[in-house]
Order: C-alpha cells, then structure tokens, then sequence
C-alpha cells in the first residue's frame, strides 16, 4: 500500500522587491521558500492514514524542483514520510501547474500508488491546477478541496467531504485509486520532532531527470506564456503616520466619526 | 466569427449566481460575429434557461443529467462540445467545483489554460488573461501561443454579473457517455452560529494570523467588545480552533453583508478572505508588511504592530 504525496516549495517575496531584468518574474534574490502551507495539511492526511492502518502504507514525497527544493521535501520528511523523489532537469525553470502534472504522471506509472495527494493550491500562485490536472492526465478519479477523508489504504473506495463556498461541504463517494487535493483544516499538521528532522537527513530521495522519466522539453511545454509579470496598481488607502499612539488616535477618531459616537 | 463557450453551475437546481460572471467576461472579448454558447448540466436545465438568456447568449445548451456534481461528466460535456464546435474559449467561474474540472478537462484536450483569471482582453486579435501571483503582490498577464482553444476560470466578484435580455435558440444535448466515479451522498450544512451574527454586523475588527498565538485572541475580543464591534477573523484562526468558524470571514465562511467598517489586522488579504470583505465601504488594515495586498482594497492603512496599535486604541474606548 502506498500514498504518493506531491508537495511544493512556494516562493514568498520580502517586503521589497525587484522584477527580473526580462520583466517577466521577480528577481529570484527576493524569494523566501519554504513547504507550501496546504502541504503540511495533505502530509499529514497521508501520516494519519498510514498511522491507523498499523503502519501498512507507504508515504512517499515527490517534489518537482531544484536543489532549493530539497528543504521543502525534507521538511515533509521529517513529518515521518518513509521516502522521497526529486525531479529537476533545467528545463523545467518555467513549468507551469500542467508541466508539473505531467511530470508527476510517469511518477505514478513507476510507482503505482494506491491514493495521490495534492495541496488544494499553492500559497504563492494558488492556480489550484497541478492535482486535478495530474487525475486528468492519468484518467483517474479525483475531487478538489478535500476537507474530510475517510480512507483505509488498498481500499475500492474512499468517503470524503468537499469543501464548496460559504461553509457548505458536500458528502461524496469516490473510486480508489484517485488524486485528491486537500483544503487547509482537514487536520492540525503535526510539527516535526528534532528525532524526524535529524532521520529525515538520512532517508532516501530518488533524484531524476526528465530523461529518467522518458519526457522531453516538448512534453513540458506550458500552457499559457507569461508576458510580464508588474505590481499592481495600488489602491487608494490613505496611509496613517506617526506613533503608535498617533496612529490609533487617528483611527479612533475614523471609527467614532463612522459609527457616530 | 469565433465561437465562445461559457460552462454554467448549479447547486440542488439552483443556477451558481458567478455564471452570470464568466458570461460576462466572455462577453467582454466577443466581437461582432462571433457567438456566445452557455452550457448547462442539470436535472431540468430548461428550468435555467430563462436565468441564462442574458444579453449576448446567442445559445443555451441544455444537458439533462443528475443535479449531482459530476467532474466525469462535466469534462466529458467540456471535450464534445470543444472537439465538435472548436471555441477559442471556454470561460468557467472559478468555483471549488471548477477546481475539480476545469485542470482535468484542459490537459484532456490539450488546450490553454489559466485559472482564478481576473482580466482578460483581445491584444492583436490574442487573448490576454491577467492573474496575480506571489499571494497577490504581482500580476501576471498570460497569452496562448499556438492554442487553438483557450479554458479560463474567472475570479468572482470581479465582473459585474451578465444583465439585459436576450433570446438565445436553446440545444438540447444528450449527456455523453462518462465513467463516472464519483457518487453524491449527501450535504454537511455550516455548524450553528451561536448567536455571533457577522452578516448582520455593520462594524467588525478581524483579527489573521498576525495575532500569533491563541492567547494573544482575548485582548482582541474584548478591544472588539469595547468598540462595539463584532470580532471576525480569518480562515487560519478558526481553522486552529481560537476562534469559532462561525466568526470567519471569507469565501468558505461568513459574507460581511451589511458592514460598513471593516478593520482588519494581521490579515494578508488573500483572495478567499477578500471575498467576504472587498465590497465594504470603509477598510482600514493594520498590517506590519507594507507590500500586504489588504493595502490595496483599503481605504486607510496603518503599517504597523496590530499589538501596539490595539493596545492603544484601547484606551480610547
Ligand atoms: C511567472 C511564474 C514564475 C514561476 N517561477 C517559479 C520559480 O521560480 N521556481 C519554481 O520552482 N516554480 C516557478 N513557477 C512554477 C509554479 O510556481 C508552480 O510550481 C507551478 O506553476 C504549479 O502551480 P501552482 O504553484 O499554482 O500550484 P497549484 O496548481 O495551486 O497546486 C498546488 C499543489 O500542487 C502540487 N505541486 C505544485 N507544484 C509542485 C511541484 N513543483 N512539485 C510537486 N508538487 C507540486 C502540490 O501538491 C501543491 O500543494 C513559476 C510559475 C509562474 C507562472
Ligand atoms: C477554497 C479555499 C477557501 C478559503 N476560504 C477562506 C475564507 O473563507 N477566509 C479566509 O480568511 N481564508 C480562506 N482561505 C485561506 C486563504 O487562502 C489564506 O490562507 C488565509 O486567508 C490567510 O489568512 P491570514 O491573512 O490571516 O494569514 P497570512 O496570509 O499568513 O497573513 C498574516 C498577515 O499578518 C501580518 N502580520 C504578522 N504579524 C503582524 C503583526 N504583529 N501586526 C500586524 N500584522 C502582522 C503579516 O504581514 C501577514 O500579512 C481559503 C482557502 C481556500 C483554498
């Protein structure tokens, strides 16, 4: 039995930023990295899983991404995953959501997992694409924003709830082996103890290249070509200066003005 | 004389109110010529036709299926549609429900893709889609090269939602066939309010996760009592369980529907949470980051310590 769970490393910007020269991505000098949040959630979903079955499930970790990535899977390692894959070729510097998905596809082909998890969307792009587009690819089940999971590993089929808008969640069946992608709150992700940070140094990662996985440049061709990437236009809020205590007077006022007190 | 293919919704036979959005971004890039189709899958879907013969529908589709949500057979409907007709583009809300088919359907057709798109516009007769990134601190203007179809999920609450009449032929469509594995067991409703109203409150202090920890959420609910405000907060605080859900505001929690002063502090301004707040008249955001996109839906803005500034704002009340 065996969980495959596909995580990223999302890439936040410090609080000043510069676009790259070519105007169509920040500088990568301003990144901070690390495990998309929504990840912690579906490593977690996949630990617990493994946990109530008695330890008969493999959790494996694959992450498409350079060097730099390395963190982030050791990251979701050190929450108790047994092993890792790590796929980077340079050709996937501009991979979209779908570049990834196909990626991720011939890992299932060789690994053949009986459940695949993905985060509901990253925190940084959020296109919430690389799951679903993965269980296109594969033509298996799948069902998005998975915010309750009731599944035993090797089992025909899984009962889970999706999280729809307003608080609703829908009940729903699914065949087995599917590709879900999981919503934040479905659990509380467990921290990583120093004994998983230290084991999670020695355990196993699998580095290949597309050429290991049979794929060329032109079947991770995105689809769509980012034109150029700009800051916003921003709004029009007016900025309050001063102390802190200046400041809250100010918005004291604004509150006593508004609510007429 | 392009075709535009619009993907309808509904919930129980209700029509999902952003359709009304995706026809009207497709309607912004239709030139003279072209024709506008909107596809819908529902157990009586002649019901909806009236709701979707809006101004520019030059056709309705209408699907007879389960009202259950199928991402089988909505991507089965997305790739007969596309592979007899050849849109170049197929606009869909960006609901959860797209979330599940909308990728699924894109690489089964092969076609271009963009999701959560809130601009889009004809640029030398290519399409342009407008998308943020790095947690709404950039835009990203996206185009298409070499693709003959196009599926965009368009951001709600961003277009006005289609209006006017108009008096589309309307198709009927025999489902096509689909293996479907998933099956509709039932519904979960939101869990009780306990009396905390946030769709009836005119002022709330909204608190994220710049409060912390859970024992820095007192000081705040009492600040918010002494105001006269009703506390709110976002998803991750009541996700940790600080805060009850029924106090989170956003697209999976409450619409602040009758706030005209909305305060938020420690809060990023993701898309989910603006949601629920974007359309509130008064906006002012405490935030420490300058960049925080919250900054650019708001009316004032202090950068700084949510802590200092509570605590003292406390004592103006
Ligand atoms: C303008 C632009 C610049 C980019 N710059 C970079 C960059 O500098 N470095 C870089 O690595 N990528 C970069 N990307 C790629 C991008 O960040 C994502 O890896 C890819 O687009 C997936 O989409 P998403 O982040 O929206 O994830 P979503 O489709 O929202 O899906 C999130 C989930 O999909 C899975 N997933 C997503 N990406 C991966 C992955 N790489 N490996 C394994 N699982 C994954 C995870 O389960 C994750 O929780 C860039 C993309 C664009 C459009
Ligand atoms: C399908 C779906 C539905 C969702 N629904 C919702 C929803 O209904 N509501 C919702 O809120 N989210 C929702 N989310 C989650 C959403 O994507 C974000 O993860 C969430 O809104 C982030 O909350 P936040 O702004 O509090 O946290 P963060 O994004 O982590 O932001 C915290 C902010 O606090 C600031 N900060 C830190 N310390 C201080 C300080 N001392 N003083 C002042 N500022 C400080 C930081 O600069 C930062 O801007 C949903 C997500 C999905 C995928």
């Amino acid at each position: 039995m065996k969980i495959l769970v596909a995580v990223k490393q999302a890439a936040f910007l410090d609080d000043e930023f510069e676009m790259r020269a070519d105007g169509r991505d920040v500088d990568a000098d301003f990144f901070e990295k690390d495990l998309n949040e929504f990840d912690h959630f579906s490593v977690e979903e996949a630990m617990l899983i493994k946990e109530a079955a008695g330890d008969a499930a493999e959790v494996v970790i694959a992450i498409v991404g350079d060097e730099d990535a390395d963190d982030a899977l050791r990251t979701a390692l050190a929450k108790g995953a047994d092993r890792g894959i790590r796929v980077w070729d340079d050709a996937l510097a501009e991979a979209d959501g779908v570049a990834v998905a196909r990626v991720l596809a011939r890992l299932v082909e060789r690994e053949q997992p009986d459940m695949v998890f993905t985060g509901a969307q990253s925190a940084d792009f959020g296109s919430a694409v690389t799951g679903m587009a993965l269980a296109g690819l594969l033509g298996w089940p799948h069902a998005a924003v998975v915010c309750n999971l009731d599944y035993t590993p090797g089992a025909k089929t899984a009962t889970l709830r999706r999280e729809l808008e307003g608080g609703l969640e829908e009940i729903m069946t699914i065949r087995c082996p599917a590709v879900l992608s999981i919503q934040l709150g479905i659990n509380q992700p467990r921290y990583a103890s120093l004994r998983g940070i230290k084991q999670a140094k020695q355990k196993p990662v699998d580095e290949l290249s597309l050429d290991d996985l049979g794929l060329s440049a032109a079947d991770i061709a995105p689809v769509a070509r980012v034109r150029k990437m700009y800051a916003p236009e921003r709004g029009k809020a007016e900025l309050i200066t001063g102390s802190a205590a200046e400041q809250a007077a100010r918005l004291a006022e604004i509150i006593k003005e508004l609510r007429g007190m | 004389m392009a075709e535009l293919l619009v993907i309808a919704g509904q919930r129980a036979g209700e029509l999902h109110p952003a359709s009304l959005e995706a026809i009207a971004a497709a309607r912004s890039v239709k030139l003279a010529g072209d024709t506008l189709a909107v596809a819908l899958i529902a157990a009586d879907p002649q019901a909806l036709v009236g709701a979707l013969s809006v101004e520019g529908v030059d056709e309705v589709i209408a699907i007879k299926a389960s009202d259950d949500f199928q991402p089988d057979l909505t991507e089965a409907v997305i790739l007969a549609l596309a592979e007899a007709r050849k849109p170049a583009l197929i606009a869909t809300a960006h609901g959860v429900d797209a979330w599940s088919f909308a990728p699924a359907a894109a690489v089964k057709l092969g076609c271009g893709l963009a999701t959560d798109v809130q601009a889009l516009r004809l640029e030398d007769g290519a399409l342009v889609a407008t998308r943020a990134g790095y947690a709404e601190k950039v835009l990203v203007d996206l185009d298409f090269p070499g693709k003959e179809t196009v599926l965009l999920t368009i951001r709600t609450n961003v277009f006005e939602p289609a209006a006017g009449s108009g008096s589309p032929k309307v198709t009927e469509m025999a489902a096509p066939a689909a293996d479907i594995a998933t099956t509709h067991e039932g519904w979960k409703p939101p869990a009780d309010a306990g009396g905390i109203d946030i769709p009836g409150s005119e002022f709330i202090l909204s608190i994220g996760r710049g409060v912390g920890d859970e024992s820095n959420v007192e000081q705040f609910l009492e600040l918010a009592g002494g105001m006269g405000a009703t506390l709110g907060c976002s998803r991750p605080i009541a996700d940790n369980g600080w805060l009850p859900k029924a106090r989170q505001v956003g697209q999976s929690g409450q619409l602040a529907a009758s706030c005209k002063l909305y305060i938020a502090m420690g809060v990023s301004g993701s898309v989910q949470h603006q949601w629920g707040m974007k359309h509130v008249e008064t906006i002012v955001a405490v935030n420490t980051d300058p960049e925080a996109s919250i900054f650019s839906i708001a009316r004032y803005g202090i950068v700084g310590d949510m802590f200092e500034i509570a605590e003292e704002l406390q004592n103006h009340f």
